[in-house]
């Protein structure tokens, strides 16, 4: 088989992005491009949902459905839109502001209801957009425009986070490894039930420079060497205190979702109204 | 098969309005005075092919609905007062994207939790102006059962054809009363389904309007693919921050409505004709205020009624028209500020003595009420009087 490009899920016309150099979005909105074409998806049978950040503005470049919506409630739309038609692949891009901190709720929702949503966080540890500000994922006692003198509060494990809620499918990839991230993607999408996908990634504006690394291939460094998989992350004495983390698939599960649940009662109360019928 | 007339509540005359409009997704979240719509839908939507959720919040609620009807199935949700405020934000997504739905808003007394379980009229500016940016909607106030069934049909109607969320302005007395009614037989009341395009996909645009009327809304899923963002767009439904584009979009959204306000006002006169005293009114303060004008009349005093169906767009001519022929309008509400009154006085000017008529004690307005101020001679003065 060729290799994937995802070209066709591009929209050419609106490049050039407005991403900054060295950022992760490029990296992560390719493997997802891949993904698309790998699972052989029809562009109007997609909807991608975004809400408000950097990596929320990935919709502009997808050749799919989207909707682009508010802050940190595209997971409520998108759980509208699989469940009025469960047909649809549905896919939601969020970053770590808009998906874990604003949107925490619906996330945790979204999960225990298994909706058959993929759910792909972009987390770069800070609030992009607005200027660098303090997320629920940044890192305690780092830097950003809010947290000046160190971050006061802990960073959610999102990925725990997502599996104690009840998701069906968890893994977390940074962007130094593409094919891995495309891999994972590909591998949420196919799960039916909720899926969720930490993709950890550099900002070379502003988390980076405030946080002693300045250069963009520093960020890079820094993730190629602390994201582990956990066959090696096991073997480590301290991970967690020396800053590792946990890649690849974390939970695979085939627990029956949100709208195959719901089509069983409607099934079911419909055969008894037709019983009563006769 | 023979009509049978029921007791049917309000609630549930407006759940089975919004399925008979062919409403087929419901998302809320539980809420006094609107449960019963929830408790309805999700037994009667599974049955009907459709789907129930019972969400986090409502502003999940309303997400999900705007979510759903975007797959082009009719979509709905209710709610009260507070979950009304937690909605303001996506239902200007609504507004903006202009997806159809209908937010029905069982209207409770008082503001924060108020009083939870008793009526008010105190969102009607909630409903018109909530929301933050230049934007409007359109909102329906049922002042009986029936109204409850068909002002509901109606606002999904008005909903699917101007691509516009639509309010059903319902209040805790309408809500929960009980009166006989026969359900209308499939066909009986015109069901309007939105326009869809026909054009080829390639050339289809979500948001190419023309500036009085709305474009064709393609389904997720369909044959169209397209791209709906509820920041500033073109036509193509793409960001756009050219102020050309800009100007002509927030007067398209405004335009729609306008240059279509005969359609969408609706109003009833009850004894209007030869009428000294006017009382507008709307919701359940319509039932108050027809029975102090029958009263005033057995006194000799020719009072009538002018019923505000709809409240949004609101119905300036209308109230004007009436207001002509009376030497006295009074306005009856259910609030302490008088928003409707503002808005007849808006319409009226100076041209007649306007009186208000307010109660917001969480109990029903009663007739005497407002018959002390009919029978109030013009123009005089009493301690008290608003």
């Amino acid at each position: 088989m060729a290799v994937s490009t995802g070209l066709k899920y591009l929209k050419e016309s609106a490049l050039p992005h407005q991403w900054c150099s060295g950022c992760g979005n490029g990296v992560a909105l390719r493997a997802l491009l891949r993904s698309f074409e790998e699972l052989e998806y029809a562009s109007n049978k997609v909807v991608v949902v975004t809400g408000i950040g950097c990596w929320g503005k990935a919709d502009i470049y997808i050749r799919t459905s989207a909707l682009h919506v508010t802050h940190g409630r595209a997971l409520a739309y998108a759980t509208g839109v699989k469940a009025a038609n469960p047909d649809l692949h549905v896919v939601v891009l969020m970053g770590d502001g808009d998906g874990a901190t604003i949107g925490g709720n619906h996330l945790i929702h979204s999960a225990r209801r298994n909706m058959d949503l993929t759910a792909i966080i972009v987390n770069n540890f800070n609030y992009g957009m607005t200027g660098g500000q303090q997320s629920a994922m940044t890192p305690a006692g780092s830097i950003t425009s809010t947290t000046s003198y160190g971050n006061p509060e802990r960073a959610f494990d999102i990925c725990a986070l997502a599996e104690a809620a009840g998701a069906n499918y968890v893994a977390r990839e940074t962007i130094y490894n593409g094919q891995a991230l495309k891999n994972r993607m590909k591998e949420g999408l196919a799960n039916k039930g909720f899926s969720l996908i930490e993709v950890v990634s550099p900002c070379t504006t502003l988390y980076g420079p405030r946080n002693n690394m300045r250069e963009p291939v520093s960020m890079l460094r820094w993730l190629k060497k602390e994201g582990v998989p956990t066959s090696e992350f096991d073997k480590l004495l301290n991970p967690e205190a020396d800053g590792y983390f946990r890649t690849g698939k974390l939970v695979s599960k085939q627990v029956p979702d949100f709208s195959t649940r719901y089509r069983e009662i409607q099934a079911r109360v419909q055969g008894e109204m037709a019983g009563k019928q006769k | 098969m023979e009509k049978v007339a029921k007791l049917v509540q309000g609630n549930e005359a407006i759940a089975e309005g919004a399925f008979y409009a062919g409403a087929r997704f419901y998302a809320g979240y539980p809420i006094t005075p609107s449960s019963e719509i929830a408790d309805i839908s999700s037994r009667r939507l599974p049955k009907l092919g459709g789907i129930y959720m019972q969400m986090e919040d409502e502003i999940a609620s309303i997400a999900a609905v705007i979510g759903a009807s975007l797959t082009g199935t009719k979509s709905f949700t209710a709610t009260s007062g507070p979950g009304f405020s937690l909605m303001q934000e996506n239902l200007g997504v609504a507004i903006m994207g202009e997806v159809p739905c209908v937010l029905v808003e069982v209207q409770r007394s008082g503001p924060s939790t108020g009083l939870a379980t008793r009526p008010g009229q105190s969102d009607y500016m909630q409903i018109r102006w909530g929301r933050h940016g230049d934007q409007t909607l359109i909102a329906l106030a049922p002042a009986s059962v029936a109204e409850c069934f068909s002002l509901t049909v109606q606002a999904f109607n008005l909903s699917e054809k101007f691509r516009t969320p639509v309010v059903l302005a319902a209040d805790e007395i309408v809500g929960h009363m009980r009166e006989n009614f026969v359900f209308p037989a499939p066909g009986e009341i015109p069901v309007i389904d939105r326009q869809k395009p026909t054009v080829a996909p390639a050339e289809y645009q979500p948001f190419n309007f023309g500036i009085d009327g709305a474009a064709p809304l393609a389904s997720f899923g369909s044959d169209y693919t397209f791209h709906i963002t509820t920041t500033m767009h073109g036509e193509n439904g793409y960001a756009s921050t050219d102020p050309a584009n800009a100007t002509r979009r927030i007067t398209h959204l405004h335009r729609k409505l306008e240059a279509n306000r005969d359609e969408i006002v609706l109003t009833k006169s009850y004894d209007t004709e030869d009428c000294d005293v006017l009382i507008i009114a709307a919701g359940a303060v319509t039932r108050t205020a027809r029975e102090a004008a029958l009263e005033a009349r057995k006194s000799g005093i020719k009072a009538g009624v002018l019923q505000l169906i709809t409240i949004w767009p609101f119905p300036d001519k209308e109230v004007a028209a009436a207001a002509a022929k009376a030497k006295k309008v009074i306005v009856a509400e259910m609030n302490y500020a008088g928003q409707l009154a503002g808005e007849v006085l808006k319409a009226v000017g100076n041209s007649v003595e306007l009186k208000k008529v307010n109660t917001f004690n969480g109990e029903v307005m009663y007739p005497q009420a407002i018959l002390q101020e009919i029978q109030r001679a013009p123009g005089s003065f009493v301690a008290g009087a608003k």
